[in-house]
């Protein structure tokens, strides 16, 4: 971020390398658009190999998803979903110049984010608890498929990994949320809010897909 | 801003907020789709296809609308696309490999 500039008015001024605003704005975006693409092959490795591990061993992944809470899985995909339509609306409320709106709406999103953790939380207690956990740390002893500990190490490695990106996309809407409160944003410029946006909904997007396959389908 | 004389050739896109509102619902009610077809429909073999499937429509929605491809130009949905690209590429590869040395137990046993 070293070539953006700020006034005394804290209003935004393009860096001079770019054409104008607008080509400032789409070539931050373009680059965090690269960003996804590495986000979607890190996370694309685990899918890949949990399908085919759940076409090896269908039923370990059945009764692994039974030992999941499917109703905290599913409360914390509501909980995505409202997070993702308020960064969404934030972002909305920019363009329009609705700053105390907009201001609500980073709030929000980042209770929701708060919300999916202490649910999690509360899921990986009662896993750790019961020993339901990857490889050699597993000590469940009602496990029926020999392979369980496999499924723990998918749900461990996934779930956890995804973990990390909504306390990571919790911290950069926190720091969107600074600079909003300061008054960096308005409807010409608003480039931090839409590249922090975007990374907030890829991990709404990975979530839509790691809620059927652990908890539904298993 | 104003001092550029190439401003305003451009401007941002506005997402109306009925659409934003639209998709969350729409969303949600896919989300209740497919916690009452995977918990309360016994599909059998078709559960993971059909989960897969809604779960596909829910992330079009959110790439489309929330991360606002709809509206962008072409180079950001090919950058984007290339990533789902190479994850076929590894998939099938992988895939391939597996399932081309049977009997398939046998590797990991």
């Amino acid at each position: 971020m070293s070539t953006v500039n700020q006034t005394a008015k804290g209003e935004h001024h393009y860096a001079h390398h770019f054409r104008d605003a607008m080509h400032e704005f789409l070539t931050s975006k373009e680059g965090i658009w690269v960003f996804m693409v590495t986000e979607i092959l890190m996370f694309g490795g685990l899918f890949v190999g949990y399908f085919i591990f759940h076409a090896l061993y269908p039923e370990t992944f059945h009764e692994g998803a039974s030992h999941l809470a499917w109703k905290m899985g599913a409360l914390n995909t509501v909980v995505l979903i409202a997070s993702s339509w308020t960064m969404a609306l934030s972002i909305h409320y920019i363009q329009r110049g609705l700053n105390s709106k907009a201001t609500m709406c980073l709030i929000i999103t980042i209770l929701c984010g708060f919300i999916f953790m202490i649910v999690k939380y509360f899921e990986y207690t009662s896993k750790i608890q019961h020993g339901l956990l990857p490889g050699k740390f597993f000590h469940y002893h009602e496990a029926v498929s020999q392979q369980l500990p496999l499924y723990f190490g998918f749900y461990f490695c996934m779930t956890g990994l995804h973990g990390i990106h909504v306390v990571l996309g919790m911290s950069l809407i926190g720091w969107v949320l600074y600079r909003h409160l300061k008054g960096e944003f308005n409807p010409h410029y608003f480039t931090a809010v839409e590249g922090v946006g975007i990374f907030w909904h890829i991990v709404d997007l990975i979530w839509i897909f790691l809620f059927p396959l652990l908890y539904l389908v298993g | 801003m104003g001092q550029n004389a190439n401003h305003g050739h451009e401007e941002h896109h506005i997402i109306p907020f009925s659409i934003l509102r639209n998709v969350c619902l729409a969303l949600l009610v896919l989300t209740i789709l497919t916690v009452f077809t995977a918990k309360f429909i016994h599909l059998g073999v078709l559960a993971t296809p059909v989960a897969f499937l809604i779960a596909f429509v829910k992330a079009m929605l959110v790439m489309a609308y929330f991360m606002g491809l709809k509206y962008e130009g072409n180079g950001n949905r090919i950058i984007f696309g290339t990533g789902f690209f190479f994850l076929a590429v590894l998939a099938f590869f992988c895939v391939l490999d597996i399932w081309t040395r049977l009997p398939v137990q046998d590797i990991f046993s």
